[in-house]
């Protein structure tokens, strides 16, 4: 696979030579690779967020580079600035961040910001909506208006309309009902297939991820101590244990029972999977 | 750098005898100090001046760093006003330079001097102020030092509730405002490019949010406070019960000393 995001030896200080000091990461290296659903895992004060903005140039490395396609995206100023609109990034709590008088002009805020002409930024807007479920009458409403959940789609319609190669999206689901976590993640996985889009979702929920990333990065006290396919990484349950992070549900059962002396494959984290590994189980221990 | 950055009236906790004072001696204490800085009018004075602020300093901990650090924004100021001293004061005897339209003379060189020196040590002695004492003990003693001023129907307790609930939110204004900068940048906002006009336009995604997220959080207090039965001032007890100690009044007794020394010496020109 091609990597499309790197960071090498990425370090962030923050508060540099006041008392307030902070090293928020340490000689981070970081991949994505090109087309992958990533997960992004740690716990509060981690430094996730901090990496992330690191990707789209928002902040500038204390030492180490960011390569977007290869290149060093603090080369020139230009290419800072396209790579803002190739890293699409949507805040945590996002909503916070709407200002404009109407939902249709508050969306079109990035495509204009790229010089786009009136049809393109039209299409775009109306496509964007449409990613994230808002009707047509929406559009003409104040943001302000509107319920939470649904700013929250207003909000990261905005980025969307920028048509990003990389979607990248702090806690888009904190704060919300169950319901409206399915949709938010539905509406992402969504973009992913029909742009082909690269997908960054950061959280610290393991069992939201385990359900829809191909591959889990985990962050602690700001390194990368390991990532992998969910499966390998839930396998470090202890050490996840240890950051605070917890495994899903299914994965502690599953670990208990091993290490109460059933030989059982502990690596499930999805019903369906412990389904099989029970009945593979028992079908064993028939035959 | 970042916005965070700024120190503004940054509280460093400490033990030292400066913290422990009552904050209405160090209240009254640095403005007795800043009526001795405008008393003073010769080197004797300016020296006294300078040795006190000097022990001060020591004695409270606050390394000169942070305070030069605290400087660096009105550094502007300070030179401008000591250029302008220097050139704009006539002298009677020759100049000692002259170029151009400019000339120089001694009386100009001693007001350069004498305006740099007060204002930096104006600054220096309320920073000294703000930073040892917190914010809260800080309105906690105005409030207490205004409190005569009920008799002519100000609202005391209103006001320095109102200030000590606005410095408790500057850093979090400040914060908010990082937050929703870098939100807007992310989708192209420009803010450091452009005309003046166009950086003005570039502010309305910033200010929008801004206001709205403080209205926000005026509401939430607003009702935080009514859910703990807050009605104002009267009959309300404090954790915190201000008393002022011997040292109060030995530190007072020093400041109005001060005030007088000075003033004599500068009666006699020094
Ligand atoms: N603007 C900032 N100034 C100073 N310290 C910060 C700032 N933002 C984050 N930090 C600190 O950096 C660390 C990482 O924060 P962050 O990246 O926000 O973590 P996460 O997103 O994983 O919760 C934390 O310890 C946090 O306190
Ligand atoms: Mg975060």
């Amino acid at each position: 696979m091609e990597a499309i995001i790197e960071t090498r030896h990425l370090s962030h200080i923050y508060s540099a030579g006041t008392p307030f000091e902070h090293g928020a990461l340490v000689d981070v290296d970081f991949t994505a690779y090109q087309g992958e659903y990533l997960g992004i895992i740690g716990h509060t004060g981690s430094g996730k967020s901090t990496l992330i903005q690191h990707l789209n140039g928002l902040l500038k490395p204390t030492s180490g580079q960011v390569l977007f396609a290869g290149k060093d995206i603090w080369e020139t100023k230009e290419r800072t600035r396209q790579t803002r609109f190739q890293v699409g990034l949507v805040f945590q709590y996002p909503e916070y961040q709407l200002f404009e008088e109407t939902v249709y002009k508050d969306i079109s805020f990035g495509p204009r910001n790229m010089g786009l002409d009136e049809g393109e930024i039209d299409r775009r807007v109306r496509q964007a909506a449409q990613f994230v479920g808002l009707k047509d009458a929406v559009l003409e409403k104040s943001p302000f208006e509107l319920s939470g959940g649904q700013k929250r789609r207003v909000a990261i319609a905005g980025v969307i309309a920028m048509e990003p190669s990389v979607l990248i999206l702090d806690e888009p689901t904190a704060g919300l009902d169950p319901v409206g976590v399915e949709s938010i993640l539905g509406n992402i996985h969504d973009y992913h297939q029909a742009k082909n889009a690269t997908i960054l979702i950061v959280s610290h929920s393991m069992e939201e991820m385990a359900r829809t990333v191909d591959r889990i990065v985990v962050v602690d006290d700001g390194k990368i101590p390991f990532s992998g396919t969910p499966r390998e990484v839930f396998a470090h349950g202890d050490e996840l244990e240890k950051m605070g992070l917890g495994v899903p549900a299914m994965t502690r059962v599953f670990h208990r029972l091993k290490s109460m002396g059933v030989d059982i494959d502990p690596s499930v984290y999805t019903i369906p999977q412990a389904r099989d590994a029970v009945l593979a189980k028992l079908g064993r221990g028939k035959g | 750098m970042a916005l965070k950055d700024i120190t503004l009236g940054q509280y460093f906790p400490g033990t030292t005898l400066i913290h422990r004072l009552d904050p209405r001696t160090k209240i009254l204490g640095t403005a007795a100090y800043i009526v001795a800085l405008f008393l003073a009018k010769g080197p004797g004075g300016y020296a006294i001046l300078l040795a006190v602020l000097a022990a001060l300093i020591a004695i409270s901990k606050i390394g000169l760093k942070s305070i030069l650090r605290g400087m660096k924004p009105i550094l502007i100021i300070v030179i401008i006003t000591g250029l302008l001293n220097l050139f704009y004061t006539p002298g009677q005897g020759a100049p000692l330079l002259s170029f151009w339209v400019f000339s120089i003379y001694r009386e100009g060189v001693w007001a350069a001097c004498a305006m740099v020196l007060r204002i930096a040590m104006l600054i220096t002695c309320t920073f000294l102020l703000t930073y040892t004492t917190s914010p809260i003990q800080l309105t906690d003693a105005l409030e207490r030092l205004m409190n005569p001023l009920k008799a002519v129907k100000v609202p005391v307790h209103e006001l320095s509730m109102m200030m000590s609930i606005a410095l408790r939110f500057i850093p979090t204004l400040i914060e908010e405002t990082d937050k929703i900068m870098s939100a807007q940048k992310a989708r192209g906002a420009d803010f450091d490019s452009g005309s003046l006009v166009q950086k003005a336009r570039a502010l309305v995604p910033l200010l929008v949010p801004l206001f709205i997220s403080a209205f926000r959080r005026a509401d939430e207090l607003a009702v935080a406070m009514e859910c703990r039965c807050y009605h104002g001032g009267e009959g309300r007890t404090r954790m915190r019960q201000l008393k002022l100690a011997g040292r109060d009044f030995a530190a007072l007794f020093l400041a109005v000393a001060l005030c007088v020394v000075i003033g004599v010496l500068a009666r006699f020109g020094l």
